[in-house]
């Protein structure tokens, strides 16, 4: 099966840590929330993210097993301060 | 009932007018507005930021849950985005019920949901020109 295609989100203390807002990647089909958590960590520019942020799949909280799709936009969301 | 982001001041009036409903006689305004503390330090305003193609329908979410637990309510919300001043409102909730129990039940519920949903995030920014994020909360999903 093909590798999908997903576009991270980055917000706030994480996409100053980051040095971007927003990163594309290429994934192996069948891949999770969490595995894509764990592309953006691995790299460089993204050392300093935190190891747990919560996660959101096109717009909606996930957990880390939610599969991903070819076109999903997936977001790390820092602890929230809204209100 | 609509919840939404706005970029400039909140029109507290507009919203009440919007609840208003000859069957209610409870409305409740609720109005988060920035503060300066001493503990804080001389916050000279906060700048709010989110992720906006989420934010607007995860706070369209909590005002439907709140509908749907209180059915007679009639419920909006506008969250202000960008600089917001010290004293000045980031946050206006009004509801409407025909009764006051409901009207409260719900606005109680809409700022605690956002408080712990929204995706927006604050940074202090104090008279010095120093800026400091707000140590959030772990967002949580629905219930």
């Amino acid at each position: 099966m093909s590798d999908i295609r997903v576009s991270v989100r980055l917000f706030a203390s994480y996409a100053e840590a980051a040095g971007t807002d927003h990163v594309d990647l290429v994934l192996p089909s069948g891949a999770t929330a969490a595995d894509c958590l764990a592309a953006v960590r691995a790299a460089p520019w993204a050392a300093r993210v935190p190891p747990g942020p919560a996660l959101a799949v096109n717009r909606r909280y996930a957990k880390g097993d939610a599969g991903l799709h070819d076109g999903d936009e997936v977001a790390l969301i820092p602890p929230v301060a809204g209100g | 009932m609509r919840a939404w982001l706005t970029d400039g001041t909140i029109d507290v009036a507009g919203l009440l007018a919007d609840v208003a409903a000859d069957g209610n006689g409870g409305t409740v305004v609720f109005l988060g507005t920035v503060r300066r503390s001493a503990e804080d330090g001389d916050i000279a305003a906060i700048e709010y930021s989110a992720y906006r193609e989420m934010a607007e329908p995860e706070l369209g979410r909590i005002v439907a849950e709140a509908l749907a637990q209180w059915p007679g309510a009639r419920i909006v919300l506008q969250h202000r985005l960008g600089v917001v001043p010290t004293g000045e409102a980031s946050l206006v909730i009004a509801t409407s019920a025909p009764h006051r129990a409901d009207a409260y039940a719900a606005s109680r519920f809409v700022i605690e949901e956002t408080k712990r949903r929204a995706p927006i995030w604050k940074k202090e920014r104090f008279a010095s020109g120093a800026t400091r994020w707000v140590e959030g909360r772990p967002a949580g999903g629905e219930r």
